[in-house]
């Protein structure tokens, strides 16, 4: 009775997992063909698995560069609300006072605000001051990732014990050291997770490298593919192999990281 | 450490300052703006509340805000009819447990653009294929009509997160005292039984979280409407937040689209200030 239950849960979750990957399946068998071969035939392998739309693709999106930039930007963004959000949620839980209080109610608020109620004066203003670039992109995802950062820091803070800092303080150490050489490495889980869900949407952004980034040579791959795949709309053999190159560093990632994602995004998601 | 220390204010110094020049500053600009005729150069007159009068007689703004919360209300459902329905499956007695939570969760890592050029293929080319050897007539043509549209938003929206929604069931049912279900199993409740009483009480609260985190993903969706329909046929499948950026981008109203993007504001504000609430009296009951 038990065993044959289990059989049938197994294929059903068999078929539930080939039918969620039926998307990426038609994207990749697809990209291998032409066009005509496209117009005929949609479901089956390619008849030969010819790279010619890759070649294309790859140099269309100047694919090592927008990665490069992808990368750069995702990378300086996340380091720098890592260590300052760190250090923010460390000053507000260690200095309890109504002023602490308010500061972090103010970064938790700034969570209910979407992105499109600040767009339009953002961009203005920022343009203003000649911050339409990569440094005001970064400065920007500083501003709009240090929120839900500091909450989770916070959380973590308020479960390592004061008595700590005290030990080192009385040692001789000063603010700086004690932040860095005794608790921030005891708060690498949350970093994790920080890391982990700020890589996520940085790496996945499309609106707001679409308003801020406008040279170029420094598109990020959402906003490349966005602007290649207008290029190529009817010619869907060319935008798929665009698509694929896309999600590879994605899925490469996935491989490396999967315990760390789902854990990640799972707390980010319950705290 | 202390408030008045210069290290308590060197420490918070950088995340302040780009907090303050990037969400609070542009904050009170646009509610300042959207009292005014700015058009993005010139700073413009006061209006009042002309801006906001106008919005509520605005009728492609009407609709967006109709359709957006149309889909909202279907993916919130679905997401999590799905996403619970995967979690029971992958908890329950299955060795392909590890690979199944992993490809169910994958399409949550790529970004909504790309995942909404691909089902464009989907529903377009592939459909119409697929309609064209089983004879279904209502497989083609998708994405070219408002129902289309609709439903091609509710599947993308649904494949996408239900993953996500899966991995937070998850969290909970996991965490549930294993010896109650064998206790209960014992005694002779049957699977109904088991889950109605007890697998229900205790993920109850995964149902807040999770009803609140789709319903304000739906509502703010952006990414997937540009890349899958492009707001199209006729606007009509165009949702809240990119019809305040067609405003501001395309039609050059800024101060206009800054009063839609005040009301936008407000409804997500209620929208997670309900959840606080719910959340709070949770907690007093329990």
């Amino acid at each position: 009775m038990r065993k044959k239950w289990d059989i049938k849960l197994e294929v059903l979750g068999g078929l539930l997992a080939l039918l969620w990957l039926a998307p990426f399946y038609l994207m990749f068998v697809n990209s291998f063909k032409s066009k005509k071969e496209i117009f005929m035939d949609t479901i089956s392998l390619p008849a030969e698995w010819n790279f010619d739309n890759y070649i294309t693709a790859f140099e269309e999106l100047d694919f090592m560069r927008t990665l490069f930039n992808s990368l750069l930007i995702t990378i300086v963004s996340v380091v720098l609300i890592i260590v300052f959000s760190a250090m923010a949620a460390y000053a507000l839980s260690r200095a309890k006072s109504k002023l602490s209080t308010v500061l972090f109610f103010v970064f938790v608020a700034a969570m209910l605000i979407p992105f499109q109620s600040v767009m339009i004066p953002l961009v203005t203003v920022f343009g203003q001051f000649e911050m339409l670039n990569r440094g005001g992109l970064i400065f920007m995802y500083l501003g709009f990732g240090a929120s839900l950062s500091i909450f989770l820091y916070h959380g973590a803070l308020n479960n390592v014990s004061r008595s700590l800092d005290e030990a080192a303080t009385i040692d001789g150490a000063n603010r700086w050291q004690v932040f860095w050489y005794i608790i921030f490495p005891i708060l690498k889980p949350i970093t994790v997770t920080v890391a982990i869900l700020n890589i996520i949407w940085i790496w996945n952004d499309y609106l707001l490298p679409s308003l801020v980034i406008n040279t170029p040579g420094s598109e990020t791959i959402p906003l490349k593919m966005f602007f290649f795949f207008g290029e190529y709309t009817k010619q869907w053999h060319l935008a798929l192999a665009g698509l694929t190159l896309a999600i590879i560093p994605v899925i490469i990632f996935y491989f490396i990281a999967q315990r760390e994602i789902i854990k990640g995004v799972s707390d980010g998601a319950v705290k | 450490m202390r408030t008045k220390d210069l290290s308590y204010w060197l420490f918070l110094a950088p995340v302040l300052l780009a907090l303050t020049l990037v969400v609070i500053v542009p904050m009170l600009l646009g509610v300042y703006y959207s009292f005014t005729s700015w058009n993005g150069i010139v700073t413009g007159e006061f209006v009042g509340l002309q801006n906001y009068i106008d919005l509520f007689k605005d009728e492609r703004f009407l609709d967006s805000l109709w359709f957006t919360t149309k889909f909202s209300i279907v993916s919130v459902i679905l997401i999590n009819i799905i996403g619970l329905s995967l979690a029971l499956l992958v908890t329950g007695r299955v060795r392909s447990s590890k690979l199944l939570r992993t490809t169910f969760f994958m399409p949550n890592l790529i970004g909504g653009l790309i995942l909404g050029f691909i089902w464009q293929f989907i529903f377009i080319k592939v459909f119409a294929s697929v309609g064209e050897i089983i004879g279904m007539e209502s497989l083609q043509g998708w994405l070219s009509t408002t129902d289309t549209g609709f439903w091609g938003l509710v599947i993308l929206m649904s494949w996408q997160m239900a993953g996500y929604i899966m991995v937070i069931y998850i969290a909970y049912l996991e965490g549930m005292p294993k010896e109650l279900l064998e206790a209960s199993e014992i005694d002779g409740a049957s699977t109904f039984q088991r889950f109605r009483y007890i697998v229900f009480p205790l993920v109850a609260p995964a149902f807040t979280v999770s009803m609140f985190l789709t319903l304000s993903n739906s509502f703010k969706l952006y990414d997937q409407n540009l890349s899958l329909t492009g707001g199209g046929p006729y606007n009509s499948t165009e949702m809240v937040a990119m019809e305040i950026f067609k405003t501001a981008f395309t039609q050059n109203a800024f101060a206009y689209a800054q009063a839609k993007a005040v009301i936008f504001f407000v409804i997500v504000a209620i929208i997670a200030l309900v959840q606080v609430y719910v959340n709070k009296r949770k907690e007093v009951e329990m």
